[in-house]
């Protein structure tokens, strides 16, 4: 029997944008799932707020999301701001896609503690998890 | 954040903290008791819909669509969406939302993503929680659309007020309803995908099932509904207002209330009892000699029981 | 000596394993099918030369469409390229004809594709970034300013918004004077695989469908030359699924639009020659060059048995190519041109009509020019220099291949029954079968690549310390910008009784379900009414679609 207090990590996947090119956050989304977690998928073309206001109401501990189209720099800022203007600000972030080296510093000021990049394995992605979640009640 | 302030918070209507108390309630804490006992007192309000149906039958779709539709009748909704846990791993993916996703932008909607989890206690408890916190929060109507139709689901459909079984043409839905025994506990039926060929010859067969009335005067509805093009929303709405008045002007609501109490009451009791029979650390360990002793025909599983709670009076 | 494969098997062969063993337990084909250490003529019993290889431009067409295969006429180099506005893509495509390439490729951004103006709140941060923004036919007449549409052929690769992109096509060959019937190209007006893999639909598949034979029905009577639909295993073969899924998906999604032209009373026969197909090429080289075989055949199959064809031209599958995408690495990218020479060499031994070799920086940004010119000059290094594309279908008759054009089409047909039983593609798609199967692939990969089953160099083996990459294309983020301005110029500027007419119109025929709706989207084109507005209209009678879960 697992005991019922036991802390069980939400995380929320999704894909701000339009872009459709789901396989990376599909992937990441069963390998979270697999190693325990409970993942709140929203699929693609998710506004920021539709983002943030997922969050909001799942409570989530971490929201992952993934860009293959560029918009980066763009858009996980409008998220951010969606997410402090409804006073979301202890869940962990972190993004993955095509985002160039060169953009990985700005992204992390911004609050993004984990950017996987192209190559990045899902171990990693849920060692990062693991590790990021502090624990609560 | 005290218990206090968490409550107070869901009363007044913060999302955010409304949602932080749904997690608390959802994980069986202390904390989430002790707010569950500041809550209840508070709820008792909202009409509690359950929305049930095999896996593909449409039922996140039509809850969207009926959430729609309530939205325009000036309800305020909560919605609970249950999806499986893997028994395997224990994660789960739950993908509810997809299929709600326009309702995202409305704040007088909201939204929980709820796994099955396995754990003691069951989960039509948990779900009967969750129901009271967001009943709590105010809203009008509060709808669970559970897994599929089986076993757990009518447990889970148990705890509403008024159930919907989500039913689609050429599937074999309604054998498989009725060998779960949902048929007997659906309030109202949908057709969903009523454009697909044997729509009417499902109708039918349901129409003529239902001939045979339940006892306590409720005449259960046979519905066709397109929730991909929200038709059959308003009717079904109408359908579940029915329902709601139907409850409080026959004296169902109040029968209805006392046998839910009553079910819920059991089912704490049951979770009490055994979170403190072998609910601790060493607990488990109780658990698993009694059952190697159950398993070996050592002893028979009444009489492990009796001992196990009986250790429970000792202490 | 060895008089059969067995005896050799278990002599000399064994013998050499038990001193040195291999290198794997098992050799695998992309679906998991095994690969022995060697091919004989017993893999090729049965196999009758006539009927399944046959000549080159004869039934089944196994040995390529074309009689004289690269002889008379190499491939089409066609690079996919477009980005930023009308005016930036319009000087990059006059580089590329400049450069020897023989037609063009139109990349639009997802706005277009998606059915959103570049002034949509939707379409923020989007605007210009994976291709052109074209929001109305004022962009697409600065998209190809000074480029004679009767002398290119342009692949676009659209599909929601397919019928509205050709409708502005055709509105600036009629602006430059050039008949209909001269101008040539293809819209990918696939929308089967957005559902399932690349995610660009609008509508229900139902309306989706029916858009889709309209431009079918329209383009033979208006524009005779268009390939009305290139039918794309593509996106499916990128988002994880393996060689014989990608046939298997793309043709059963070819059958589903065959029977939905059917059922609106279209003759196979009249629009089969101008359906063509679109293909990935991964690493497994001659699996890749079976499959192009394999697809071939059975599709001249499917046309002549299935459908009745009559037309030898309905039986020909005609395809064009990309190079792996997913196969490209961030890390070492000059590793890829490498990879992308592999993949291009398949693609033509497997007899491609036309071929976009991606760039070695794709799987960090947009191609730069140089990287471009790269891909481009790696197909001209194997048209003139390698000498491969000098005789027709050159490894027909290896035992190798010809098993695994087999084993493929055998693997092939098995799904597509699988699919008939599901009721067909759009069934199979609305129960999350092709998408569910594809995610499977998907997550076995990863996890053997996680594993180190699976070599991929300078990723999990062979990994070296490296700079971060410089020079890579970044899109002006003023191109949102300039695009919401000429739009707010564009709608104050036309004829604003004259559009609100024609979106009238529209909706009218929207409604009603035997109306072709191709003359009314060229109309409302024609009028000036924008992408957004246009399908705003659409969206409001027809709904829009939600993508069914399947992890």
């Amino acid at each position: 029997m697992t005991t019922t207090e036991q802390r069980q990590i939400r995380v929320l996947i999704a894909k701000p944008g339009l872009d459709g090119h789901d396989r990376g956050a599909k992937v990441v989304a069963r390998a979270l799932r697999d190693s325990g977690m409970e993942v709140i998928y929203t699929g693609i073309r998710q506004t920021p707020e539709m983002i943030a206001e997922a969050a909001l109401q799942e409570d989530v501990d971490v929201v992952g999301l993934s860009i293959l189209s560029g918009a980066h720099m763009e858009l996980f800022p409008r998220v951010v701001e969606a997410l402090k203007a409804r006073g979301v600000s202890d869940v962990v972030l972190f993004a993955g896609g095509i985002i160039p080296e060169e953009d990985v510093a700005a992204l992390r000021a911004l609050g993004f503690r984990g950017i996987f990049r192209p190559g990045a394995s899902t171990q990693e992605i849920v060692e990062f998890v693991r590790a990021s979640v502090e624990p609560r009640e | 954040m005290t218990v206090d302030e968490l409550a107070e918070g869901v009363l007044r209507g913060d999302r955010r903290l409304l949602a932080r108390a749904m997690t608390l309630v959802e994980n069986r804490t202390p904390r989430g008791r002790h707010l569950l006992r500041l809550l209840y007192p508070h709820s008792g309000r909202a009409h509690t819909v359950g929305v049930t149906g095999s896996a593909g039958s449409g039922k996140s779709t039509l809850t969207g669509a009926l959430t729609h539709e309530l939205r325009r009748r000036g309800k305020t909704v909560g919605i609970i969406a249950v999806d499986p846990t893997s028994p395997f791993t224990s994660g789960a993916i739950l993908g509810d939302r997809i299929r709600m996703q326009d309702l995202t932008g409305d704040h007088d909607v909201f939204m929980r993503s709820v796994a099955t989890r396995g754990s003691l206690g069951g989960l039509s408890e948990a779900v009967a929680d969750l129901m009271c916190v967001l009943d709590a929060a105010g809203k009008d109507v509060v709808i669970v659309e559970t897994v599929g139709a089986g076993q757990d689901e009518v447990e889970v459909a148990r705890t509403a007020q008024t159930t919907v079984l989500v039913l689609t043409p050429g599937t074999g839905d309604d054998i498989q309803a009725m060998k779960a025994g949902i048929m007997e506990i659906a309030d109202i039926l949908v057709v969903n995908k009523a454009d697909l060929p044997g729509a009417d010859t499902l109708l039918g067969h349901l129409r003529a099932l239902l001939m045979l009335n339940r006892a306590e005067g409720w005449q259960v509805p046979v519905q066709r509904a397109i929730a991909s093009r929200e038709e059959g929303v308003v009717e079904l709405a109408d359908a579940i207002e029915q329902r709601r008045r139907f409850l409080e002007t026959s004296g169902a609501l109040e029968t209805a209330r006392r046998e839910r109490a009553r079910h819920q009451l059991l089912a704490a009791m049951r979770s009490a009892l055994i979170r403190r029979a072998v609910g601790e650390s060493e607990g488990v360990s109780r658990l698993e000699e009694a059952v190697e002793r159950v398993a070996s025909r050592e002893i028979d599983p009444h009489t492990a029981a009796e001992e196990l709670i009986e250790q429970v009076r000792e202490r | 000596m060895s008089s059969t494969r067995q005896e050799w098997l278990d002599s000399v062969f064994a013998k050499a394993v038990g001193r040195a063993p291999e290198r794997q337990p098992r050799f695998e084909t992309s679906s998991g099918a095994e690969v022995q250490p060697l091919y004989t003529p017993e893999d090729l019993e049965g196999w009758d030369y006539h009927r399944q290889a046959g000549y080159p431009g004869e039934h089944p067409y196994t040995r390529g469409v074309q009689p004289t295969g690269y002889r008379g006429r190499l491939w089409t180099m066609r690079q996919y390229a477009g980005f930023a506005d009308a005016d930036e893509s319009n000087r990059r495509y006059r580089y590329l004809l400049e450069q020897g390439q023989t037609g063009l490729s139109v990349a639009f951004d997802l706005p277009t594709q998606i059915g959103y103006d570049s002034d949509d709140p939707m379409a923020e941060g989007e605007v210009g970034k994976v291709g052109v923004a074209i929001a109305s036919l004022e962009d697409m007449e600065r998209l190809f300013a000074a480029i004679p549409l009767d002398r290119v052929t342009t692949s676009m690769t659209i599909n929601a918004t397919a019928g509205i992109l050709l409708a502005m096509y055709v509105a600036v060959a009629k602006k430059q004077g050039i008949d209909l019937k001269e101008i040539g190209g293809t819209i990918q007006n696939d929308i089967l695989k957005e559902y399932i893999a690349r995610g660009t639909y609008i509508f229900p598949p139902k309306p989706s469908m029916r858009l889709i034979t309209d431009i079918f029905a329209w383009c033979r009577e208006h524009v005779p030359s268009w390939n009305t639909i290139s039918i794309s295993g593509y996106h499916m073969r990128e988002a994880g699924c393996t060689a014989a899924q990608e046939v298997a998906f793309t043709l059963a999604n070819a059958i589903a639009y065959v029977e939905a032209a059917r059922a609106r009373g279209l003759d196979f026969d009249s629009f089969g020659p101008r359906l063509s197909f679109f293909f990935a090429c991964h690493n497994s080289f001659f699996e890749e060059v079976a499959k192009f075989r394999a697809a071939r055949r059975l599709w001249a199959r499917i046309a002549k048995e299935r459908f009745g064809a009559r037309d030898a031209r309905s039986m020909m599958l005609r395809f064009h190519t990309q190079t792996g995408g997913a196969t490209l690495t961030a890390q070492q990218p000059d590793n890829n041109i490498v990879r992308t020479a592999l993949q291009a060499l398949a693609a033509v031994l497997g007899g491609t009509q036309s071929l976009h070799t991606n760039s070695k920086d794709e799987a960090l940004a947009l191609p730069s020019e140089q990287a471009v010119q790269v891909a481009l000059r790696t197909q001209q290094i194997i048209a003139y220099e390698s000498g491969v594309a000098d005789t027709v279908d050159p490894l027909a008759g290896s035992y190798f291949i010809e098993s695994l054009t087999n084993q493929v089409e055998r693997e092939a047909v098995a799904l597509i029954e699988r699919i008939d039983q599901l009721d067909g593609a759009v069934a199979g798609i609305e129960q999350g079968f092709q998408q569910r199967q594809i995610q499977d692939s998907a997550y076995r990969v990863q996890m053997e690549i996680e594993g180190g089953d699976r070599v991929v160099v300078g990723v999990n083996r062979f990994v070296t310390e490296e700079p971060p990459v410089e020079g890579l294309l970044r899109v002006d983020p003023a191109v949102g910008e300039r695009q919401a301005n000429r739009l707010a110029r564009l709608r104050a500027q036309r004829d604003g009784a004259r559009a609100a007419a024609a979106l009238t119109a529209l909706r009218e025929g929207a409604r009603a379900e035997q109306v072709n709706m191709m003359p009314l989207i060229l109309e409302a084109v024609e009028s000036y009414c924008t992408i957004g507005e246009i399908c705003n209209v659409l969206r409001q009678e027809w709904g829009v679609y939600r993508e069914k879960l399947a992890i």
